[in-house]
């Protein structure tokens, strides 16, 4: 099995990882989202089988790893104890100007369906592709792409 | 569900095309991870965890840009190149090390710090631990013995095949040198052809010449 150095890896797929990490997990998560993935791609790399479609395992693990985040961030209770003594500026801006609406839209979208709508209308990503980067079929990728698309035109204006 | 899931072949496909294309275009917009201090926090991550099995780095020397590359175990790696020379570096380490492969500069301060001290003439031994892993057998043997030759001082082909345990094998030691995946640290430069002739070099002769001027071998 010859894998390519891992440095290969990141260096080619770096950019769309953040992306996927701040469209689908948000920007304040979307470091950690990163971490998380590219460290969980790194403990599995040498015992991959197959090294023909890196990008569909590694957004797997990236789609995984934005749901974890999800789930544990609406599961985190107020830090109460945290709060500071005297007034302070608002926190630091989570969602900046520069982040489209669309965006946030596409957060509020069940998971598999956000995923599928990046990978589809971002990366270009083909269903095959897609359907194994989601374990389905393609048609339930298409699916996915299909009603993820349709909820967001619901409340989108051109 | 009345829709049927098929995005192309519906009157919606219209507004679908536009609003694609405004994720495509608003995607470009989404910040993206250009910062060093993720890298830099990813590969401490890594290590931290065990999961550095390589780390490597580029250092600027007299003889040219170096990659340098350690295990946990040590210096495993020291590359004359050139920027495609890099690919095919990272490949080797990649096939026969591990795939595990991670640019790391910080790993690699002390290495990058003994090369520019040796470079300035400030530094005559290095004092970093090796990882053999890229040697085996006589070729492993031939350069731990090449490794104890002083700096400033010189053996030959015949003195390190000698010192490998076998003194008739000259030639096998002439290419065990030539292969020698730590040039500079493992002073195969040190190594002359008996009589004197200054001999090969991985690096090419002017960087072998270049490395015997700065010891004083040659003037």
């Amino acid at each position: 099995m010859k894998l390519p150095p891992f440095q290969a890896l990141l260096d080619e797929h770096r950019v769309d990882v953040y992306r996927f990490c701040v469209a689908t997990a948000g920007r304040a998560e979307a470091d950690d989202c990163f971490q998380e993935t590219w460290i969980a791609a790194l403990r599995a790399y040498p015992k991959l089988r197959r090294a023909d479609n890196l990008r569909a395992w590694l957004m797997r693990i990236a789609h995984n790893k934005a749901v974890d985040l999800h789930r544990s961030r609406n599961r985190r209770p107020v830090p109460v104890e945290s709060v500071p003594e005297r007034a302070v500026a608002a926190p630091p801006d989570l969602e900046p100007d520069d982040e489209p609406e669309l965006w946030e839209a596409v957060r509020a979208l069940p998971p598999k369906q956000r995923t599928a709508v990046f990978c589809r209308t971002v990366l270009g990503m083909p269903y095959d592709e897609l359907a194994r980067l989601l374990e389905s079929s393609e048609d339930a990728a298409r699916r996915n792409v299909f009603e993820g698309l349709r909820t967001l035109r619901e409340g989108w204006t051109p | 569900m009345i829709d049927s899931p098929n995005p192309n072949g519906t009157a919606d496909a219209n507004g679908d095309a536009a609003l694609e294309a405004a994720l495509r275009g608003s995607a470009a917009a989404l910040p993206h991870a250009a910062s060093p201090e993720l890298d830099r926090r990813l590969a401490e991550r890594a290590a931290a965890e065990g999961l550095l099995d390589v780390a490597y780095a580029s250092v600027d020397s007299p003889v040219g840009p170096l990659v340098v590359a350690a295990t946990p175990r040590g210096l495993v790696r020291v590359a004359y190149t050139g920027s495609e020379a890099d690919a095919e570096v990272l490949e080797e380490l990649a096939r026969k090390v591990s795939p595990r492969v991670l640019e790391a500069p910080a790993r690699l301060d002390d290495v990058r710090r003994e090369l520019d001290e040796y470079f300035e003439g400030s530094r005559t031994e290095f004092d970093l631990p090796i990882d053999w892993a890229l040697t085996h057998g006589f070729t492993s043997r031939v350069l731990q013995a090449t490794a104890r030759i002083a700096f400033g001082s010189t053996s030959t082909y015949a003195g390190v095949a000698s010192e490998a345990g076998s003194p008739r094998a000259v030639r096998a030691a002439g290419n065990a040198l030539g292969s020698n995946p730590i040039p500079v640290v493992v002073p195969c430069h040190r190594v002359l052809r008996t009589g004197g002739a200054i001999g090969g070099y991985t690096g090419g002769i002017e960087r072998k010449e270049y490395l015997l001027r700065l010891e004083g071998v040659l003037i």
